[in-house]
């Protein structure tokens, strides 16, 4: 497979007034396409800023990330933003729907900014709804849905517009076992059945068996990797 | 367009808390419409008078009446074509609310003076002839159910008679109309004969006409003829002030104080309160939702589409309330009789429109600019 993600030295350091702290040191990691990893470490490791800079919301200090081959670290404002647009999915631990749109409407959002009609917007949100089994929950809003339907809907708004990067930032970590299992299946089967390259980070080995592959992380550096 | 339910949405995302803000800026924009009517009628409400008129008054003060023996002088100031008297009477018909205005005028110089009124030959005869005689306008007379030959008294609340009343009584010779629908709508007054008026009234007062109704021959010489009026009887016990009949009526009507200003005071008040709290509303709801920015930003929204996003719903809430108020403003001056001719015109929609703008502009941007600048991992915290 070839590399999707290429990391390079990367180094995150946060100045908070006369104070640096140095999250990230000298990060070296190769992600290929189709990829499952989970990034796992204590808190404060910096496994969330390293996802944060894969999927482009955070700006890195030092090194190189290239995506697909293309520096996204020199990329700004308006243009990475249409690069996450068209690259990347997101997924939450706290779902992060918009409370006053329902399901369809929310799985809609990213397509508002594609140059695609409402008739085609509202198709593919729902097939996007209908491949994570929400087809009937469409038209109720996030307040009247389950905490693992929520987080169903969270998927099916990452994928609609078809990205090739999922990035999960403890997807299952407000939910329970069960429930979190599903939902990791489903990542599973979107990574195995769809080719969806994934990084999650999480705290749960659990979780992290369903990954290709399990990233350590602590105090900023990786020291330890593992397939599985 | 496609944006609609992502404003709206978050618009209602506290309803209680938007139909407030709504109602408020109704309120406002209600008293916007009103007041700024209310303007239109002291500003534009004369633009129908004559343009090829003067109103020769005391110079200081309309209510201080001047010497009929002028008349001779100003007939022969050059570019004065005809001139006519006015005394107003001040009565009330039975009952002190049924007050309009009244006019004592010498009924041949009236028709010359205003030959925008419509008057039969045979009416017009009689109010020569008839002593005590009267015209009233037909809306008038309408309201009121006279016909003519009706005998009509009026209480004077200025003018006593010789014997020492008040009570006069008028016999209506005939009713007239406007020319055109401008002056149909103002036939809510009624003219008396001078004559008697003068010779029955006490005898300090006898000789004296409230103000000059001067016609021109060339209406281009407005302020030429004026200046020569006045002129004539300039350092003179007699001194003049001679202005158009437009800029004598929107005088009068600023004799009760600058009815622009103190509207325009009220509405500055109301709106700055409104902006105060329209702008701590939006300024509360995008603190609410930081997260969902960041959210949005995620997904690949950019600064300026966030920016967009809150200043349409600044937009939204405040033309909202605009359309809401002025329609409400709009049905009330529908509903106010044509005495009070107050009515909502294109400028006043022009004012809204541009108040609803800049009030959204005012509140929306601070927020917006904020929302704009969150950087996306400090939003999803809820930084």
């Amino acid at each position: 497979m070839s590399v999707l993600i290429e990391i390079r030295r990367l180094s995150k350091v946060y100045e908070r007034g006369k104070q640096r702290i140095e999250v990230l040191h000298g990060i070296d990691l190769d992600i290929p396409e189709g990829d499952f990893v989970a990034l796992m470490g204590p808190s404060g490791s910096g496994k969330t800023t390293l996802l944060n800079l894969i999927g482009g919301l955070d700006t890195l200090t030092e090194g190189s990330l290239k995506i697909d081959g293309e520096r996204i670290d020199a990329l700004t404002g308006a243009a990475l933003a249409a690069w996450r647009a068209n690259t990347v999915g997101f997924i939450f631990q706290s779902y992060n729907l918009m409370p006053v749109l329902n399901a369809q409407r929310n799985v809609e959002l990213p397509l508002l900014l594609a140059d695609m009609n409402t008739a085609e917007r509202a198709r593919r949100a729902r097939v996007a709804l209908e491949l994570v089994g929400l087809s009937d929950r469409a038209s109720h809003k996030p307040g009247e849905l389950s905490g693992g339907q929520q987080q169903r809907v969270a998927i099916a708004r990452a994928l609609v517009s078809d990205p090739r990067i999922l990035i999960c930032d403890e997807p299952t970590g407000d939910l329970d076992r069960k429930t979190a299992d599903e939902i990791l299946r489903m990542l599973q089967s979107l990574n195995r059945e769809h080719g969806k390259t994934i990084v999650m980070v999480t705290h749960d080995p659990k979780a992290a068996e369903y990954a290709r592959r399990t990233v350590h992380l602590d105090k900023g550096v990786l020291v330890d990797e593992a397939a599985h | 367009m496609k944006y609609l339910p992502l404003v709206f949405g978050a618009l209602f995302r506290k309803k209680w808390r938007t139909l407030l803000a709504l109602l408020s800026l109704m309120a406002a924009f209600l008293l916007l419409g009103l007041g700024q009517a209310i303007n239109s009628l002291v500003e534009g409400g004369a633009e129908f008078l004559g343009v090829d008129r003067l109103i020769t008054q005391a110079r200081t003060s309309f209510t201080q009446p001047l010497p009929l023996r002028l008349l001779p002088r100003i007939e022969a100031v050059p570019g004065v074509k005809r001139v006519g008297w006015s005394q107003f009477f001040g009565g009330v018909y039975q009952d002190p609310r049924n007050f309009f205005p009244q006019f004592a005028v010498d009924p041949a110089r009236l028709y010359d003076t205003y030959p925008e009124w419509t008057l039969d030959p045979d009416a017009k005869r009689d109010f020569v002839a008839t002593r005590n005689g009267a015209i009233a306008g037909r809306l008038l007379a309408e309201k009121h159910g006279w016909k003519v030959g009706d005998t009509i008294p009026l209480s004077s609340f200025i003018w006593q008679k010789r014997d020492g009343g008040n009570a006069w009584e008028w016999k209506l010779v005939g009713i007239f109309d406007g020319r055109d629908e401008a002056w149909q709508k103002r036939t809510s007054i009624m003219y008396l004969n001078f004559g008697y008026f003068d010779e029955s009234r006490v005898a300090g007062a006898a000789g004296l006409a409230g103000v000059f109704v001067v016609r021109l021959s060339d209406p281009a010489e407005v302020d030429t003829v004026a200046a020569r009026i006045d002129a004539q009887f300039a350092n003179s016990p007699d001194e003049t002030k001679t202005q158009s009949e437009q800029e004598f009526q929107i005088g009068f009507l600023r004799q009760i104080g600058d009815i622009a200003f103190i509207i325009n005071a009220i509405l500055g008040a109301a709106f700055f309160s409104i902006l105060i709290l329209t702008g701590f509303i939006m300024n509360q709801s995008v603190r609410e939702r930081v997260p969902e920015f960041g959210v949005l930003k995620c997904l690949g929204f950019t600064d300026r589409t966030v920016l967009g996003l809150v200043l349409a719903e600044a937009l939204a809430l405040c033309v909202s309330g605009a359309v809401l108020g002025i329609g409400l403003a709009y049905a009330v001056t529908s509903m106010l009789p044509a005495d009070y001719p107050a009515r909502m015109d294109s400028r006043v929609l022009l004012i809204a429109a541009a108040t609803a703008v800049v009030l959204a502009v005012v509140v929306g941007l601070p927020p917006a600019w904020r929302a704009m600048h969150l950087k996306i991992v400090d939003a999803l915290a809820g930084r």
